[in-house]
């Protein structure tokens, strides 16, 4: 009986996440009364603890099919309670599947585990719900979850000794439908934001690409970097490469200025490490004020012009 | 002139794609939310709803592989009766036609649940492709799509930026994380979940909404398609979060709430 942890490796060596995951799993596990383990696909280094190392030469590029089977087969060797991964990219595209050869579900995105309770948020944060598996977890049906970003403290580990087990799982490469082929960049990116000290960022609240110069005059007035939330770069009003949040860059600056911007969490993992964070937003709800350090709440054709205004004047 | 090019059967272009786009209808993205009697939801009786903004971005793609290879889009919908709206629209930009799968409940429903009969809908229509958006705007768990793809024994890709479908082949491009994407090629038919920004959305034309009336909307029940089953993950309660921070919030008037931020922007954060 232990909680799973399922960590990601990238290239580049061990996702961030990763280890949030093992805080939330340990922290989970004591609760519980249980052992906490860990499963990687891959090298096992940077792991505490009993870490399952899962070896295959179908598993050196990530599929779907092939981190579904191999996956299992631990599983339902190990057969945990509770299986934990960080709420990822990857996770996203293979751990749905997983739970489901369990007759369970993802419960994913989860900020808060106790025993018997999830907390995940609804409506991109405006609300919070408590969930529940349905039936209790058992070896053959454990409890499937993955951890948001930033919601447990890699530093709170409890340093254990290690200890590698390697599981090798059967694995037929012609059961492995997606052929992937190597990640690669758009392009160099020419606006680097992590440079920049202060951030001044659009949202949808801005409503047309019309009304992006209102925005940009108070960064200029700042002499801060213009940046802004996925739904201004996917409408093409501003580059990709000044998209801050999980499929942008992230950001951490002296002061971050979100304007218009309602705090979905894709934005928040992107920014939330500023220093000081300032929201202007109309939406007194908006999940973007339980990050923000000040805040207006009004509307931002009359708060904008006005700052821009009083930020010329402080600086002349 | 250019030597006429030699094609394989591998190589010719889908001439018919049958594809099925699962849609859901959400609150309106601006809806100010209140928790219903009982925590179990939010009340719904002053809230507009319209399409889960991903799922508008994969009923375009849908359209647009249409438009390209030929075929049919066929919109598949679970959700109560007010869901009819969203498909209307579905078909008024350009689907041939719409399954309704009609149930009052669905916010108790778990991602398998809600899997399981946009499976068997889907199955009978034996579609080469099955497109849906990333995730919901409303309970986000981002995973219906997946679940679908395993429940139809079908390959499957998430988050997905782009679609090429050449001979019995798809390949996509998949969004990573910072900035980094990936190609990934699959045998057809499979499932793609759609990411938002993907393609430009078109409107509704006049002519549009105009057919759409006299579109095929079959309308199922949850029991006709094998029941919801027994629940894998339960909701217990629906809350406001708490604050975790103290958010200094400056009245007033614009330009009062403006000068007041100045001040601490120069003299707390320094930057000014």
């Amino acid at each position: 009986m232990s909680v799973l942890v399922i960590a990601e490796r990238t290239p580049q060596g061990l996702h961030k996440m990763s280890l949030e995951t093992v805080a939330a799993g340990q922290a989970t596990a004591k609760a519980l009364g249980v052992e906490c383990a860990t499963a990687v696909a891959g090298p096992a280094d940077g792991l505490p603890g009993k870490v399952y190392r899962v070896e295959h030469a179908l598993l050196a590029d990530y599929t779907a099919d092939g981190f579904t089977a191999a996956f299992e087969q631990l599983i339902r060797e190990v057969k945990p309670l509770l299986v934990l991964f960080p709420h990822t990219y990857q996770v996203r595209d293979f751990a749905p599947k997983l739970a489901t050869r369990f007759g369970r579900v993802l419960i994913s995105d989860v900020v808060k585990i106790e025993p018997g309770r999830f907390v995940r948020q609804l409506f991109q944060g405006k609300l919070n719900a408590d969930f529940a598996a349905a039936s209790a977890p058992s070896g053959d049906a454990p409890v499937f979850a993955s951890v948001q970003a930033g919601a447990y403290r890699a530093d709170a580990i409890e340093p254990t000794a290690m200890e590698v087990v390697t599981f090798t799982p059967q694995l037929d490469a012609s059961a492995i439908r997606q052929k992937p082929e190597p990640p690669f960049r758009e392009s160099a990116r020419a606006v680097d934001l992590t440079a920049a000290d202060i951030i001044v960022s659009v949202g949808r609240g801005i409503k047309e690409k019309e009304n992006i110069p209102l925005v940009e005059e108070l960064a200029k007035a700042m002499g801060a970097e213009l940046a802004a939330s996925r739904p201004i770069c996917d409408n093409g009003w501003l580059p990709m490469e000044r998209q801050v949040g999980s499929s942008g860059q992230t950001v951490s600056p002296k002061v971050y200025m979100a304007v218009g911007i309602s705090g979905a969490i894709q934005h928040l993992v992107g920014m939330k490490g500023a220093k000081t964070i300032v929201a202007i937003n109309k939406d007194p709800n908006a999940p973007i004020f339980e990050v923000a350090d000040y805040g207006i709440c009004g509307d931002l054709f009359e708060v904008v012009p006005a700052l821009t205004e009083a930020v010329k004047k402080a600086k002349s | 002139m250019p030597a006429p090019m030699m094609t394989t059967s591998a190589e010719v272009s889908w001439e018919f794609m049958k594809i099925i786009v699962a849609i859901k209808q959400v609150p309106a993205r601006d809806s100010q939310l209140k928790v219903a009697p009982g925590g179990k939801w939010i009340a719904e009786d002053d809230l507009t709803f319209e399409i889960n903004e991903p799922d508008a971005y994969a009923l375009e793609e849908a359209l647009q592989l249409k438009e390209k290879h030929g075929g049919e889009v066929i919109a598949l919908c679970l959700g109560p009766a007010r869901a009819a709206s969203t498909i209307r629209e579905a078909l008024a930009k350009g689907a041939d036609r719409a399954i309704h799968i009609e149930e009052e409940n669905v916010s108790a429903l778990d991602t398998l649940a809600v899997a399981k009969l946009l499976a068997a809908a889907a199955k009978t229509e034996a579609p080469d492709l099955v497109l849906t958006g990333l995730q919901s705007d409303d309970l986000g768990y981002g995973q219906a799509g997946v679940v679908l793809a395993e429940l139809m024994g079908l390959p499957h890709a998430t988050i997905i930026m782009q679609v090429e479908a050449t001979g019995g082949s798809l390949r996509v491009k998949r969004e990573l994380e910072d900035g980094w994407f990936q190609h990934v090629t699959m045998p057809l038919p499979a499932v793609l979940t759609i990411q938002s920004g993907i393609n430009k959305l078109r409107y509704a034309t006049l002519m549009g909404i105009k057919k759409a009336k006299t579109k095929e909307m079959k309308t199922l029940s949850a029991a006709e398609l094998g029941g919801t089953g027994a629940p894998a993950a339960a909701l217990a309660s629906v809350y406001v979060p708490q604050r975790s921070k103290q958010t200094q919030i400056f009245e007033g008037d614009a330009k009062t709430a403006a000068a007041q931020l100045v001040e601490k922007l120069k003299f707390e954060a320094r930057v000014l």
